[in-house]
């Protein structure tokens, strides 16, 4: 016997409600465009410009580790051209977005987390509100689209430093030279070693600003609230990125 | 007008407002008093719709609050001026800037915005701060400052939450005759809440306290300094011998 389909009524039913409020004012401030609009290109400059140094100075250390390395791995089992092939698949796909993410979590996600945190605790998220904003529309929006499309514009110059610091260091260091580190980096090199690192370090960029937004929204309890939020809006975004990372790996490799 | 009928709201498990009725008549000022952590700032918070009840309504000119859509609070709010205990200015814009946030969506050219920022700053006395950050101002200017950003787009009601707390004596004249400045020259109604009796009897046309989530008395200034009620004298000639039980710390 078909069974009618239960309402559902007490908690289910306020998640339902809630979700769906969440929805549609997610939805209300990503197409606010008239609050958001105006603030994006200086979150871009906050949130990616001014991270360019600590992910170049991340993927100089990588470079340099990595090529070194798989010199170590490679002599004397496996012929040296295919350092450049590893050094290049591995900042491109791997850790050029990974290391990025996990620095970019440090310091865009705590970053955002401690000055949303601080307006929400001096009641400046509700004078926002009083002056008909939406917070979502003039605080989150804006953030978390300059975190999208940042995190993957800074990565490329990590990639770009990280492989530029392996081969400077294969050819001064290692028995080898541009033209053997090259032909490895071409070797197995497809288009979507690119593609592959850059989707995922534009939702890394999502997720990590998500994060210190959500953890600077929800603080409570003064400056004691705004620290505990920060650090959880930093785990957070790292603990998303790994996820996030294994997500990718599984549905496009 | 604005009602309050029967309002309950929880944190929690704390049962903050217990059945809180009042109401506030147009063109006067109404001073809400009461011990701390009674809910005097949440109910000026469920006034906007920052708050919501969880049983009895709130309603603003006849609009239950917490029932509006997004553009009816929108409209709503745009009545409403909050003055927030510590000011809650914009720490990254300077005073020009946190006031013409408040005029930027209330469709004025740009010549009337620049008039209306002067003017609030002439109001509040602070001329020639308009490119002052807030961390350039003393407390008292601070609070000024925010009493500008709530006047500027010249609301139907403001809230006053606590307005002269932290205050030196001279600075809380100066913030009280600003609010009585602002129902004679501006018609607002306001809801002041204090813990300043100076304050309380300085600028209330009413007043109400607010004692256990209830209103305790609401009367005349005359009416409340002749009070027979034991809780709101207590509280009022500020004794600390127990009518009431007094939390410390």
């Amino acid at each position: 016997m078909t069974q009618p389909l239960a309402v559902p009524t007490g908690p289910p039913l306020r998640a339902v409600e809630r979700v769906g409020h969440w929805a549609g004012e997610t939805a209300h401030a990503v197409g606010d465009i008239v609050t958001w609009g105006p603030l994006l290109l200086g979150q871009m400059r906050r949130l990616g410009v001014d991270s360019l140094p600590i992910a170049v100075f991340i993927a100089v250390f990588t470079g340099i580790v990595l090529s070194l390395l798989a010199s170590y791995i490679f002599t004397g089992a496996v012929p040296l051209v295919f350092v450049g092939a590893l050094v290049g698949k591995a900042i491109m796909m791997e850790l050029g977005p990974v290391l990025t993410g996990l620095a970019l979590a440090g310091r865009v996600g705590a970053n955002i987390a401690a000055e949303l945190g601080t307006m929400k605790v001096t009641e400046q998220v509700d004078a926002l509100e009083t002056l008909a904003y939406s917070p979502a529309s003039y605080l989150v929006v804006p953030r978390v689209l300059a975190g999208g499309l940042m995190f993957p514009v800074v990565t490329t110059f990590a990639v770009v430093v990280g492989v530029g610091m392996g081969w400077l260091t294969a050819i001064n260091l290692l028995d080898l030279t541009s033209v053997e580190f090259i032909k490895g980096l071409r070797l197995f090199y497809v288009f979507k070693d690119i593609w592959f690192g850059l989707v995922k370090s534009a939702s890394f960029g999502l997720a990590v600003t998500l994060a210190g937004c959500l953890m600077g929204l929800t603080t409570r309890g003064g400056a004691e609230g705004v620290g505990r939020n920060t650090t959880r809006a930093v785990v957070l975004g790292c603990e998303a990125i790994l996820v996030l990372d294994a997500f990718w790996a599984l549905v496009l490799l | 007008m604005i009602v309050f009928e029967d309002v309950h709201k929880f944190f929690g498990t704390h049962h903050v407002l217990k059945g809180l009725s009042l109401t506030v008549h147009d063109g006067m000022t109404t001073v809400i008093l009461g011990y701390s952590g009674t809910g005097k700032s949440v109910a000026l918070k469920l006034i906007v719709g920052l708050l919501r009840p969880d049983a009895g309504r709130v309603t603003v000119d006849g609009h239950c609050v917490h029932e509006l859509d997004r553009d009816a609070l929108i409209q709503i709010r745009g009545t409403i001026g909050y003055v927030f205990q510590f000011a809650a200015l914009f720490d990254s814009m300077t005073v020009a800037e946190n006031i013409r946030l408040g005029l930027a969506r209330r469709g004025l050219d740009e010549d009337t915005v620049e008039q209306r920022i002067r003017e609030s700053l002439a109001l509040v006395e602070l001329e020639g701060t308009e490119d002052k950050y807030p961390a350039e101002l003393s407390g008292g200017m601070r609070k000024r400052v925010g009493i500008a950003r709530a006047i500027a787009y010249r609301p139907r009601y403001i809230l006053w939450d606590e307005p002269t707390t932290g205050l030196d004596p001279v600075t809380t004249a100066v913030i009280d005759q600003l609010i009585i400045r602002t129902r004679r020259e501006l018609g607002v109604t306001g809801i002041v809440v204090t813990h300043n009796m100076t304050s309380a009897y300085a600028v209330g046309d009413r007043i109400a306290m607010l004692y256990e989530g209830q209103i305790r008395q609401v009367g005349s200034v005359e009416a409340i300094q002749q009070t027979t009620d034991p809780v709101v004298r207590q509280f009022i000639e500020g004794r600390p011998e127990a009518v009431v039980p007094v939390e410390v710390g």
